[in-house]
């Protein structure tokens, strides 16, 4: 498993109470475990975009902020013209936007599983944008499975490198 | 939040809405940001957004506004019920903005004990452009 290229996501309640809080949920599934128990869930489930917070754990992330933990490996430098001053971050972050994203679910992320995320490059196309130039889109498919290397979600994202900001 | 939603009480065509933001703040898009983990500072940092990047302002990931609606399928379907979501982000969503997220039932299959639905989705502003549009499909329990 170490040598996959991938990293470990752990789940657990807090993430799962910080990224529902940020979505304004009122629904007690996310928080209340003694709610959560007399539901046929049986107990506490993380929220539908839930596995995107596996960026946390990935430490190739490239829009971490100052994190510098977990370091399991160097990180590569940043690209050229992406440096900013204060460190990470960059220009051509200005310039990538997420076109589409997807999710396809097995199962319900749970608070305490130990999920192994590998992620590979999909399709690639451009075409001209009226508002930004040309639009370079690039597709990437992570899979995210647990101990047993069951399937548990499969997320894909689409990222639109754009020539100039996109004003819409 | 709606566990004993069944199968039988869907009618294709049938659609919901809900408002999942209004007048979104910065502090929301800051929350989310550590969150998620995305911490491009276009999203939270106004001089990056409008000197580096020519933006009028930050504006909120496009992971929130599918959380957002994401928000309207659990709130709908149930928890724990999508098979699949995915939407394709069509506009910004800038402070100040409220959204409302609409479902439509677009398909039907009933099978053994269980049935599959498909939803069709779209998130307007308040200037009633799209900002996410999309689709997902979720198993509900039959009755009976």
């Amino acid at each position: 498993m170490a040598d996959d290229d991938g990293h470990d996501f752990y789940v657990d309640r807090t993430g799962i109470l910080l990224f529902a809080s940020a979505l304004a949920e009122t629904n007690p599934i996310y928080w209340d475990e003694r709610y959560a128990r007399t539901t046929p869930l049986g107990g506490v489930i993380a929220p539908p975009t839930f596995a995107i917070s596996s960026a946390h754990w990935n430490p190739d992330y490239g829009l971490r902020g100052i994190r510098r933990i977990p370091a399991s490996r160097p990180r590569p430098p940043a690209p050229e013209g992406a440096r900013r001053e204060g460190g990470s971050g960059g220009g051509s972050l200005a310039r990538v936007l997420h076109g589409e994203q997807r999710f396809e679910y097995h199962a319900p992320l749970r608070p305490g599983m130990k999920l192994r995320v590998t992620t590979r490059p999909g399709k690639t196309w451009s075409k001209e944008g009226k508002r930004g130039g040309t639009l370079r889109f690039s597709e990437s498919v992570s899979e995210y499975r647990d101990e047993n290397g069951a399937l548990v979600v499969t997320a894909t994202s689409v990222g639109v490198l754009t020539e100039k900001a996109v004003e819409q | 939040m709606n566990a004993k939603l069944a199968f039988e009480d869907l009618k294709l065509e049938e659609t919901r809405e809900a408002v999942v933001v209004e007048s979104l703040t910065r502090t929301q898009i800051v929350q989310y940001a550590a969150g998620s983990g995305d911490f491009n500072p276009i999203h939270h940092d106004e001089t990056f957004a409008t000197k580096a990047a020519g933006y009028p302002s930050v504006f909120a990931h496009g992971m929130l506004t599918m959380g957002l609606t994401g928000r309207l399928l659990t709130d709908w379907l149930g928890d724990g019920v999508l098979r699949s979501f995915g939407v394709r982000f069509v506009r910004q969503v800038w402070p100040g903005d409220s959204l409302k997220a609409t479902g439509r039932v677009t398909r039907l299959e009933p099978g053994a004990g269980e049935g599959l639905v498909e939803i069709e989705l779209v998130t307007s502003n308040q200037k009633g452009e799209p900002v996410v549009t999309g689709s997902a499909t979720a198993v509900l329990p039959r009755r009976g």
